[in-house]
């Protein structure tokens, strides 16, 4: 178990190492390179040099990139050229994290608290009406663009039926004591009830869109891992056996139904992260999303680089756990 | 079919011709059920039955047609501004439905329904443009890696690694930013890079199966080239997961084309339309005027739906395990 989780993350690191030589070649690759987002309409020759040999741009390569990995493991990163001019990248990531870490926590137990049992029903009662149902409902789920999902939400719940906030993370006004920058966390630990409550009817919207493509597949892999699992030998020798269907259902179904669903839930931390862009943009939320959806059309490369790296830490990082949880629950992946 | 029939077994004595007798009428009885048919035909035979993947060609039929005779369908020309106009900026920023505008214009005065019909064109283009991409460059790179194995298959396998160790969309998001001048084309090979790893794997996968098996093991010891093996014999029969996933990979690449431009990382000359671009367009709108994004999001969620239900039923008939 330990050699599969060390040998696992010296891959991680491996991965990582490479994701940061291409994000670095990139983002210098680019015609014009940063030098010219950082300078816009007032670009001139001279400047452009004087600039180049300020940030070091002028170095051959490899020498740049020593450079970059030895500020990246001091946690430099390099400013903000115009999401938050003159702000630290890394800064930026740290203080938007809690927001996007919220929004996704709230989406994805939506996704499993849905979609685990539904696809559990769906596969016992395979065609009956709430079988296709939910299969229609998770197929139509993953072709609707997430943002046009979030839009309709805040449409008709925001503006229309006026039931719920249209964006944001907390009311203007209101003055809560931070803690944690989780901001329904923080509500609780400090017994700001008021505070939680309101956090929490923002985030209902944001974590609802989120959540619908998580959801349907985390329904569609429950249904079919389920169907496969109830026809297997043990689950008709169990039956046969006489056990209550409470047993066979608990330790005999959905047992061994769970592990393609575990490995399927670490993955939609993907499309939780990439969600996150387009539903914080719908929503105003003033998380990581948000943050990178703005580097991308202003170009602002110190920003994407910390952003997209760390993204991809977390994922790899997830799915690493997810791997470990599996090898945990099947001891077959151990000896592999 | 590499089986021979129990009839061409020649049948000399009478024992010879019960056998065969026999043989016919077991061939006979297991043919009832599933019998010596193809995978493909097999398949089809399912398929042909099957609602979900009937409503998901239909609707597929009719976009591409609607594609094809879009430029004789649309009552206007597309970058026309027949409804310039009415356009009040304060008061009327979208021309609403009129007598031969039945869907109203945009918000530069063009007509929406001819917009809609002829962005099906660019929708489509963009959608196979970039599977196919997709497609060949993770045929390529699949083909090397299953067929050479090695430390080559190790090599093509980490740099794929390293791609799948990012969230697709936001890798599509990074390399569509880094354009510095945003256009359709860098959408598409945005688009069709993240797919890349995908089809790589799957196709790697399925080659390492074709080169364990005994058909492999036969053309090699009867010394056929070992291009030929790769070529002739492994990859064809490697492509059928591949095949599906591309029928996948189309409604991922046009619900992916619209998320890059509702972020304004798509085409910014708006005078050929795309349904992801005039979604994107619609953004200032969506609160005073939410049917100029309802309209392409319906069509992009429509063709989306049809490319889904497709290849869900297409990989389901082609799945030993569900052909119960």
């Amino acid at each position: 178990m330990l050699r599969f989780v060390v040998r696992r993350l010296l891959q991680m690191v491996g991965v990582l190492l490479v994701l940061s030589l291409l994000v670095f070649v990139w983002l210098r690759s680019l015609p014009g390179g940063p030098v010219s987002a950082l300078l816009g309409e007032r670009q001139t020759e001279a400047r452009r040099e004087a600039l180049e040999r300020a940030l070091g741009l002028d170095q051959p390569l490899p020498v740049q990139y020593v450079r970059f990995m030895q500020r990246a493991f001091q946690g430099d990163f390099g400013v903000s050229t115009q999401v938050l001019p003159g702000e630290d990248a890394l800064d930026i990531f740290l203080s938007r994290l809690p927001a996007t870490l919220e929004l996704s926590f709230f989406a994805l137990v939506i996704a499993i608290a849905l979609g685990i049992p539904l696809g559990y029903l769906a596969a016992r009662r395979k065609g009956t009406a709430l079988d296709t149902t939910s299969v229609i409902f998770s197929l139509v789920g993953v072709a609707v663009p997430v943002f046009f999902t979030a839009f309709l939400l805040k449409y008709f719940f925001a503006v229309e039926w006026n039931l719920l906030p249209v964006s944001g993370r907390q009311s203007i006004g209101l003055d809560a004591t931070r803690v944690t920058g989780l901001f329904v966390l923080d509500g609780i630990l400090t017994r700001e009830w008021d505070a939680a409550w309101d956090a929490l009817k923002h985030l209902v919207l944001p974590s609802l869109a989120l959540a619908t493509i998580p959801f349907a597949v985390v329904f569609r892999i429950t249904r079919a891992s389920v169907l496969d699992v109830l026809d297997e030998d043990y689950v008709r020798t169990a039956e046969a056996k006489g056990l209550t269907a409470k047993v066979i259902r608990g330790r005999h179904v959905l047992r061994n139904a769970m592990l393609p669903v575990v490995t399927t839930v670490g993955l939609q931390v993907g499309a939780l992260l990439s969600g996150a862009v387009l539903t914080e943009t719908v929503f105003s939320w003033r998380g990581v999303g948000q943050a990178l959806a703005e580097g991308f059309l202003q170009k602002d490369y110190p920003v994407l680089q910390v952003l997209i790296m760390a993204a991809a830490a977390i994922y790899v990082l997830v799915n690493l756990l997810v791997d470990i949880t599996y090898a945990l629950i099947d001891p077959r992946i151990r000896t592999r | 079919m590499s089986d021979q029939s129990p009839q061409q077994t020649p049948a000399r004595t009478s024992y010879a011709d019960r056998r065969k007798q026999r043989l016919d009428a077991l061939a006979r009885a297991s043919a009832d059920e599933e019998g010596g048919v193809s995978l493909i035909v097999s398949a089809w035979r399912r398929l042909r039955r099957n609602p979900v993947f009937l409503v998901g060609l239909a609707i597929t039929i009719t976009f591409v047609v609607l594609a094809v005779i879009a430029p004789w369908l649309a009552p206007y020309d597309p970058a026309a501004r027949p409804l310039l106009d009415d356009i009040r900026p304060q008061t009327n920023p979208v021309p609403g439905p009129e007598p031969g505008h039945p869907l109203g214009g945009d918000d530069k005065g063009r007509d929406l329904l001819s917009r809609l019909l002829v962005g099906s064109q660019q929708t489509l283009m963009v959608g196979v443009l970039a599977t196919l991409f997709g497609l060949l460059g993770g045929v390529t790179l699949g083909t090397v890696a299953g067929a050479f194995a090695g430390w080559v298959d190790s090599l093509v396998m980490r740099v794929v690694d390293v791609m799948l160790s990012i969230p697709s969309l936001l890798l599509a998001f990074t390399i569509a930013a880094l354009a510095s001048r945003p256009s359709q084309w860098t959408l598409i090979i945005a688009i069709a890079t993240v797919q890349v790893p995908i089809f790589a794997r799957l196709l790697r996968g399925s080659m390492l199966g074709q080169r364990a098996s005994d058909h492999v093991l036969a053309a090699r010891s009867l010394g056929v080239k070992p291009h030929a093996i790769v070529f002739r014999h492994m990859l064809p029969n490697a492509l059928g997961p591949v095949i599906v996933q591309a029928t996948l990979v189309l409604a991922v690449a046009i619900i992916d084309a619209a998320a890059l431009s509702f972020l304004g990382l798509g085409n910014p000359d708006d005078r050929r339309p795309e349904w992801g671009q005039m979604l994107g367009a619609a953004q200032p709108y969506l609160g005073q005027e939410p049917h100029l994004a309802f309209y392409p999001a319906a069509c992009i969620i429509v063709v989306a739906l049809g490319f889904t239900l497709m290849g869900e039923s297409l990989r389901e008939a082609l799945d030993p395990k569900t052909r119960r």
